[in-house]
């Protein structure tokens, strides 16, 4: 099960440079926890010490912020593109 | 340092002055790699907030898509501060993610002055750096 996923400028430190890597999982959490198998350090950036999404971070399936759809426990499905972005925001 | 057409810097200033006393945010894209902004995209403040900014999440996976289907890359990221200097603030720091971006700050806090400033946000390391308006 194959998942193309975008990767943002600041984290391609993690992925050789590369924009998109592939990584398997049924669930968005199983997904980040392939990444880091390969690309170790990864899950750090994107899942806190407590476990919850990282507010520094958006990550969307196919074009929904799995906020609104599960958060990490959102499905994944053969063909899913999986797309982090770094949050635009400050004060 | 950032070089900037007249125009574009009119048009973060204006943008600013419109949103204020709210926060106002945006990017100038530019080809990757190029370090030349050109094309002015403004963004919605989703927190529409005088002390705070945030770019809603549907619009700012748009604007990514589209500087990718372009080759563009955000050269610039700016926003206001309306009530305190353009420098940016522990928020801004930690929220910083574009490495290769100038975080231009904009002070609208006098009313008939403003403050137009820009900064290198690396590993949580600030460095103000010139800023050069072009006329073209």
């Amino acid at each position: 099960m194959a998942i193309e996923v975008k990767i943002p400028t600041i984290l391609r430190t993690y992925t050789d440079g590369s924009k998109s890597v592939e990584a398997k999982g049924d669930t968005l959490s199983a997904l980040i926890d392939d990444l880091d198998g390969s690309h170790p350090g990864l899950k750090g950036r994107l899942i806190t010490d407590e476990g919850a999404l990282h507010r520094f971070v958006n990550i969307y399936v196919n074009d929904e912020d799995v906020r609104f759809t599960g958060s990490l426990e959102t499905q994944l499905k053969d063909g899913d593109t999986v797309t982090v972005l770094p949050a635009v925001a400050g004060g | 340092m950032l070089r900037i057409s007249r125009d574009l810097h009119d048009a973060i200033v204006a943008h600013a002055r419109r949103d204020h006393p709210d926060e106002a945010c945006g990017v100038v894209a530019g080809a990757e790699g190029s370090d030349a902004p050109t094309r002015f995209v403004p963004m919605l403040n989703a927190a529409r907030s005088p002390t705070f900014y945030e770019f809603d999440s549907t619009d700012l996976l748009a604007l990514y898509k589209e500087m990718d289907a372009n080759d563009e890359e955000p050269v610039v990221v700016y926003h206001s501060h309306t009530a305190t200097e353009a420098y940016p603030s522990r928020t801004d720091i930690s929220y910083a993610s574009e490495p290769n971006a100038h975080y231009v700050l904009v002070s609208t806090r006098e009313p008939d002055s403003t403050e137009f400033r820009s900064f290198r946000i690396v590993d949580g390391a600030v460095t103000e750096e010139a800023v050069e308006v072009v006329d073209v």
